[in-house]
């Protein structure tokens, strides 16, 4: 994981110079999160959130594998065998609320993470591949967060289960074979439970692996800061460790109190007291809902209501709720702007708040019943994340005249603290 | 290239669901939905008052003795607790002996084998045992039910929103329909054989009211009076230890937690001033 700008590694104990030499982890630590990766000064606590993602990702790796050493993957005992670690398991409860609640704190930090990479930009060139790995990891947690969400086989693992196997089944022609393949049978049944198990205890080590490229991606040019000017000279630069392993420190103080509030206080706020009722083929839940991540995605789904000529309302549903992600992977090349940072952007910073209080509507409709007015209310925020993201974000990359930017980081920096010199006075305006 | 793709996919997403949109809303002012029954007289669940809320509540032990009581008089006759084992009762203040009592004496036998023939039998539970159903399988429970299975109650303040408020509320909130109802909906007639009950998602209830009479449990010496109220309450009671035996486990290991994490946050964010204390940033 080594990159063209970070400090080289030179080893003072004896015994770490003679392991460099044979196997060079030391280095690649020193160069990973060491002092030898030199990070903007800048930085401000919204990109903490990078570091709270692998945090998030280790405790559902730890939580889960002590939980599956006492769950059985099996439609007869699955639902029966959490309540034994529920009751049984010394400190069982506090596992699978960890792992329960653990899952949505994951999807909090990283949307947040995400959000961030949105308004500074850090999606532009040089970035684009950390910004496409990203993408990959979101994927891939989504998958294993869904299904994970099956595994306790209650009301709404089953029917959320049903439903989601259930979008494949309106391609067209392969559509249904696929989703039987998918199921391993006509509904869900104990072959999609096994499979599910199996899938989800795989795909976090994959997680995993797409970090370490993600992370790798990210050391090539290094990190982008909030004024999405480049690093100019070391004077730009603080060695990561001590002061982002600090900055971090304290930043997973605060997660893992907000954290322990939501597990030991109120676990179920998050959840859905129908998954408390064991899985019933013959009974379907009178409102089926995904977990609340998936809420804005789910409201996408459902707002299309008319088919458009031979296709389906349901299909088009399908292909948009897709989209809605699979256009993130082309957003470095619709948003030209060569301005990085939102602070930067008066017009783009605009449009972001309008596309941030656009996917808390989209989340709120998709968690609440599909009938009047949320279908209408999603349809139109549905409609505004597309343009946002396809037809305003290129425009405003034409026509937006962006505040003048800084000249360096370091001016920027003394600037804010009302000792700018020379030519740095101009950069105050943001 | 990338651009007018995603402009013309764009535009058709956009343009697709504003027309959908206002085909709904035509619809919509047209002929503006009508509210289900459900929708207009099903109620929230009741406030209510319990021990064990709040980050520093604890469970009434006697409360749950008491709940423990009516369960045990009143709802076991039909309802299953497949998940509670006899042994767990220990927690509600019982000692060894009596749980031990308490399991030989249980009306419902445990199905077992005759250990010299093989052939199926019963026989009195153990602790080690959980709670025997009142029903040999769901045909058999819906036959004596006039159709309707009753639910196993273990999880049961855990699967409904504001689960111990729910049960406390659906065991009081029986009654006569209200006139209004029978004048706006009069297809909604409560069914012969089913139960007005407007806590009830669908409003009636196939269980009839189970607490029916003051004093319908005989509370040992020294507890409260055994009202309608009282026994729905305590009994709502029993029912959250059930779904959440290891709450107090929880909220007091839950503060020993804040009190660590408090302190390490605060000192990780000093060493974090320090560290940064000469870095302008």
């Amino acid at each position: 994981m080594s990159f063209p700008w970070a400090n080289e590694y030179t080893p003072k104990a004896p015994l770490m110079k003679w392991i460099d030499d044979r196997l060079p982890l030391p280095r690649l630590v020193y160069n990973a999160v060491g002092s030898g990766y030199p990070v903007p000064r800048n930085l401000n606590y919204f990109w903490n959130f990078g570091v709270l993602s692998g945090l998030a990702l280790m405790i559902q790796i730890v939580t889960g594998i002590i939980m599956a050493m006492h769950y059985g993957a099996n439609e007869l005992v699955a639902f029966s065998s959490v309540e034994h670690v529920m009751r049984d398991v010394n400190a069982g409860w506090l596992m699978r609320y960890a792992h329960a609640n653990g899952a949505s704190f994951f999807f909090i930090v990283v949307y947040l993470h995400i959000f961030r990479g949105l308004y500074y930009g850090s999606y532009k060139a040089p970035r684009e591949m950390v910004w496409l790995l990203g993408l990959v990891i979101f994927l891939l947690m989504m998958a294993t967060a869904f299904m994970g969400y099956v595994l306790p086989w209650g009301q709404m693992s089953y029917w959320g289960a049903k439903v989601i196997t259930g979008l494949f089944g309106a391609i067209p022609v392969v559509g249904e074979p696929i989703q039987t393949w998918l199921l391993g049978g006509f509904a869900p049944n104990n072959a999609t439970l096994n499979r599910f198990f199996s899938l989800h205890y795989l795909l976090p080590f994959a997680i995993a692996g797409v970090i370490i490229l993600h992370i790798w991606a990210l050391h090539i040019p290094g990190s982008s800061n909030p004024t999405g000017v480049d690093v100019k000279g070391p004077q730009d630069t603080v060695p990561f460790h001590p002061y982002y392993t600090a900055k971090d420190g304290f930043g997973a103080g605060i997660f893992f109190i907000i954290f322990a509030v939501m597990v030991y206080f109120a676990p179920n706020f998050l959840g859905h007291p129908d998954n408390y009722i064991e899985a019933n083929p013959l009974s379907t839940p009178a409102h089926i809902v995904p977990e609340w991540y998936f809420w804005p995605f789910y409201a996408i789904l459902r707002a299309f209501t008319v088919d458009f000529w031979f296709v389906p309302a349901k299909l088009l549903g399908v292909l948009a709720m897709f989209a809605s992600i699979l256009l993130l992977f082309v957003l470095p090349w619709l948003d030209t702007s060569p301005v990085r940072s939102g602070s930067y952007r008066p017009m783009f910073r605009k449009f972001f708040w309008i596309l941030v209080i656009d996917v808390v509507i989209l989340g709120y409709c998709g968690g609440s019943p599909a009938e009047e007015p949320f279908v209408m209310i999603s349809q139109i925020a549905s409609a505004y994340y597309f343009a946002h993201f396809l037809i305003i974000l290129p425009l405003i990359a034409a026509f937006e005249k962006p505040l003048p930017l800084p000249g360096s980081i370091t001016e920027a920096v003394l600037a804010k603290h009302g000792e700018a010199t020379g030519d740095a006075a101009t950069v105050a305006a943001e | 290239m990338v651009r007018i793709g995603a402009f013309l996919v764009g535009l058709f997403f956009a343009g697709w669901l504003f027309v959908s949109f206002l085909l709904g809303a035509v619809a919509y002012v047209g002929e503006p939905p009508q509210p289900t029954v459900e929708k207009v007289f099903h109620l929230t669940p009741k406030e209510a008052e319990f021990s064990f809320q709040g980050p520093f509540g604890h469970y009434d032990k006697q409360q749950l003795q008491r709940g423990f009581q009516v369960f045990k008089e009143v709802c076991s006759a039909c309802h299953s607790l497949k998940f509670v084992a006899f042994r767990d009762l220990e927690a509600l203040g019982y000692n060894e002996a009596e749980v031990k009592a308490i399991a030989k004496n249980w009306a419902i036998k445990t199905p077992d084998v005759d250990p010299k023939t093989g052939e199926a039998s019963t026989r009195a539970p153990v602790p080690a045992d959980h709670f025997p159903k009142p029903f040999a399988n769901n045909v058999a429970a819906a036959a004596a039910n006039n159709n309707a299975i009753p639910p196993d109650l273990s999880l049961m303040t855990k699967a409904r929103h504001e689960g111990t408020a729910y049960v406390y509320s659906l065991l009081t909130g029986f009654g006569e329909q209200p006139a209004e109802l029978l004048k706006r909906f009069p297809e909604a007639k409560t069914p012969e054989g089913l139960y007005y009950n407007p806590y009830f998602a669908n409003l009636n209830l196939a269980m009839a009211p189970p607490l029916t009479s003051d004093g319908q449990v005989t509370y040992a010496e020294g507890q409260p009076k055994p009202t309608v109220d009282q026994m729905a309450k305590d009994v709502a009671a029993f029912l959250t230890w059930t779904a959440e035996p290891k709450l107090e486990n929880r909220k007091s290991a839950g503060l020993a937690v804040m009190f660590f994490l408090i302190i390490a946050t605060g000192l990780a964010y000093m060493s974090y001033r320090n560290i940064w204390a000469e870095t302008k940033h």
